[in-house]
C-alpha cells in the first residue's frame, strides 16, 4: 500500500480546473519532486494533499497509517514571519500541535520531541534565540524542525530553498536528503530542476496542457517529452499564489 | 500622590472608569499582540470608526447605545476579516473605506438630529462620565473570556499568529479562532471607546505590543510584557488626567508614547551591547 495515492484527481482554483485526472502515488521512503511552471496547479495540489481544498473529482487516499493532519508541512515563508518575536523552541514545539486535542499545555513527551528535532537539525545553540534574528537558512531549518515535530512519516516542502544563497541551498538539500535516508518520505514542490533531478527518486511534472504532464521515476523523466520544458518551454502561465 | 489616589478612589465614576479601563487595557494588549503580528493593526482603527457611527445612530434614534454598537461592530469585524483574506480588495484600502464611511454616516446622523443633545467631543475623544454600570459588567465578562482564551488556547493562538498555513495543515480550525479574536476585539473596542474615544481606542491595541516587541524576543515574553505595559500606562495616564485635568484618552496615549520611546531606546541599547 502506498502512503498517498491519487486517482483521477481533479482540482480547481477560483472555478478554473487546474488539475485534471491526475494519478500518482507516493510510497514509503520516496523522494518526490513536484515541478511545473507557475499556474500549473502545484500550490493547489499541496492544499489538496493537506486537506485544505476539496477535490472536484477523483480521490486522494492515505495508506500505511498516514493521517492527513500528520503531514509535516513546510509552507513558504511570509514577510510578516521574518521579524516575528518568537524563540526557536517556541516555533519548533508548535509543530506538535496536531497530536494533541484540547489540552492547553505541551506534555513532557512533546517537549522531548521538540528537543530531539532541534538537535537533529543542529539548532541546539540557537534554541533560545529569537526567530527574527536568524538568517534565512537558519529560519528555514527551524521551520523544518517544526515540520518534523508534526510527522514521523511524510514531509511536504513548498519551495524550501526560495531566497537562500547557493551555499545554504546546498546545505538545505543535504539536510533533506539525510532526513529522507532516515526513513521519512519527502514531497517537495520546487522550481529548481537541476536539484530535483539530482535528489528525487520520482518526479511529478504538472503542465498547463494537462496531457503533457508526467509522473514516474527521475530517470524516466529525463527520457520523456515532459523534460522539454526544462529547455525553456512555455512559461506564460498565471501564478496561482 | 497619596491624596490624589484616595480622592480618585472615593469617586464612584472614577472607580468605574478605572475598573473598565484596566480590564479593557488588558484585553486590548493581549489581542493586540496577535493583531499586530498578523498585520491586522488597522482593523482596530477601522472598527472604532464603525463603533462611532453606530453609537451616533443609536443616540439619534434614542436606542440603547451598546445594544446597537456591539452587534454592528462585530459584524464589521467579520466583514473586515473576510476582506483581508480576499485578494480582490486589499485589506488596507477596505479598512480605510469602511472606517471613513462609518465616520461620515455618524457625523451626518449627529448633524441631522435637531434637539438631541449629543456630545460629539466625548464620542470622538472619550470621557470617563460616559462609562456606565453596564459597561463594568460587560468588561468583566469580556476580560474573563479573553483571559480564558489566552490560557487555554495559548499554543494555538501562537501557531495561528505565526503561521496560518501551517496551523491549518495541523488541523486547527483557523477560521474559528480568527473569528473569536475578531469578536473579542470588537467588544473590546466598543467598551473601550467610551472611555478612550473612537479616535484613540486603537492605540490601546497597537502601542503595548509594539513597545514590548522592541525589547522582548519570544512570543510569551512579548505577550506578558504588553499586558503589563498596557495596564500600567493606563493607570498612570488616568492619574495624570485626574491630577492635571487633561482628557483621559489623550493622557493615556501620551503615556504610551513615552513608554514606546523608552522601550525603543532600551531595545537599541540591548542590541548594540551584544
Amino acid at each position: 500500500m502506498a502512503l498517498i495515492k491519487t486517482e483521477k484527481l481533479t482540482l480547481s482554483y477560483e472555478n478554473m480546473t487546474v488539475i485534471e485526472n491526475l494519478n500518482f502515488e507516493v510510497k514509503s521512503g520516496d523522494y518526490l519532486c513536484i515541478v511545473g511552471e507557475n499556474g500549473s496547479g502545484k500550490s493547489t495540489l499541496v492544499k489538496a494533499l493537506l486537506g485544505l481544498k476539496k477535490p472536484v473529482g477523483g480521490s486522494i487516499e492515505f495508506g500505511d497509517g498516514l493521517i492527513q493532519k500528520e503531514i509535516g508541512y513546510l509552507p513558504q515563508q511570509t514577510s510578516a514571519q521574518r521579524d516575528f518575536p518568537a524563540s526557536v523552541s517556541e516555533v519548533v514545539i508548535s509543530g506538535c500541535l496536531n497530536s494533541r486535542g484540547i489540552r492547553p499545555f505541551y506534555s513532557v513527551k512533546e517537549r522531548k520531541t521538540a528537543a530531539e528535532n532541534i538537535e537533529r537539525l543542529g539548532l541546539t545553540e540557537l534554541k533560545n534565540r529569537s526567530y527574527r534574528e536568524l538568517s534565512g537558512g537558519q529560519q528555514q531549518r527551524v521551520l523544518l524542525a517544526r515540520a518534523l515535530c508534526a510527522t514521523k512519516k511524510l514531509l511536504l516542502l513548498d519551495e524550501p530553498v526560495t531566497g537562500l544563497d547557493p551555499m545554504v541551498t546546498a546545505e538545505m538539500y543535504g539536510l533533506i536528503e539525510k532526513i529522507n535516508k532516515s526513513g521519512v518520505t519527502v514531497i517537495m514542490v520546487t522550481h529548481d530542476m537541476a536539484s530535483a533531478l539530482r535528489y528525487a527518486s520520482h518526479i511529478l511534472c504538472l503542465t498547463e496542457n494537462k496531457d503533457d504532464g508526467f509522473f514516474g521515476t527521475a530517470a524516466e523523466f529525463l527520457e520523456s517529452n515532459a523534460s522539454n520544458f526544462l529547455k525553456g518551454g512555455a512559461a506564460n502561465g498565471q501564478d496561482t499564489e | 500622590m497619596g491624596k490624589i489616589l484616595s480622592e480618585m478612589f472615593s469617586a464612584p465614576i472614577l472607580v468605574r472608569a478605572l475598573i473598565v479601563g484596566i480590564l479593557v487595557s488588558l484585553c486590548a494588549a493581549l489581542l493586540g499582540v496577535s493583531l499586530v503580528l498578523k498585520r491586522y493593526s488597522m482593523i482596530g482603527d477601522g472598527l472604532s470608526h464603525v463603533g462611532f457611527g453606530a453609537l451616533a445612530i443609536a443616540a439619534v434614534m434614542n436606542l440603547a447605545p451598546m445594544a446597537v454598537a456591539i452587534p454592528v461592530v462585530i459584524l464589521a469585524a467579520f466583514l473586515l476579516l473576510r476582506l483581508s483574506s480576499n485578494s480582490k480588495i486589499k485589506g488596507d484600502s477596505a479598512i480605510a473605506l469602511i472606517s471613513t464611511g462609518a465616520l461620515a454616516i455618524g457625523v451626518m446622523a449627529v448633524s441631522m438630529s435637531h434637539g438631541v443633545n449629543i456630545d460629539l467631543n466625548s464620542y470622538l475623544f472619550g470621557s470617563i462620565v460616559s462609562v456606565s454600570g453596564g459597561d463594568v459588567v460587560i468588561s468583566v465578562i469580556l476580560a474573563c473570556a479573553v483571559l480564558l482564551m489566552f490560557v487555554f488556547f495559548y499554543t494555538k493562538i501562537f501557531a495561528i499568529t505565526f503561521d496560518e498555513s501551517f496551523a491549518k495543515a495541523t488541523g486547527i480550525n483557523v477560521n474559528l479562532y480568527n473569528m473569536l479574536i475578531a469578536l473579542l476585539t470588537a467588544v473590546t473596542i466598543v467598551i473601550g471607546m467610551r472611555l478612550m474615544g473612537s479616535m484613540l481606542i486603537s492605540s490601546l491595541i497597537i502601542f503595548p505590543a509594539l513597545s514590548s516587541m522592541r525589547v522582548f524576543k519570544s512570543f510569551k515574553s512579548v505577550t506578558i510584557c504588553s499586558a503589563v505595559v498596557s495596564v500600567v500606562t493606563f493607570v498612570i495616564g488616568m492619574i495624570i488626567s485626574y491630577a492635571a485635568d487633561t482628557p483621559c484618552g489623550a493622557s493615556i496615549v501620551c503615556v504610551n508614547i513615552a513608554a514606546f520611546a523608552g522601550f525603543f531606546i532600551a531595545g537599541a541599547v540591548v542590541s548594540r551591547s551584544k
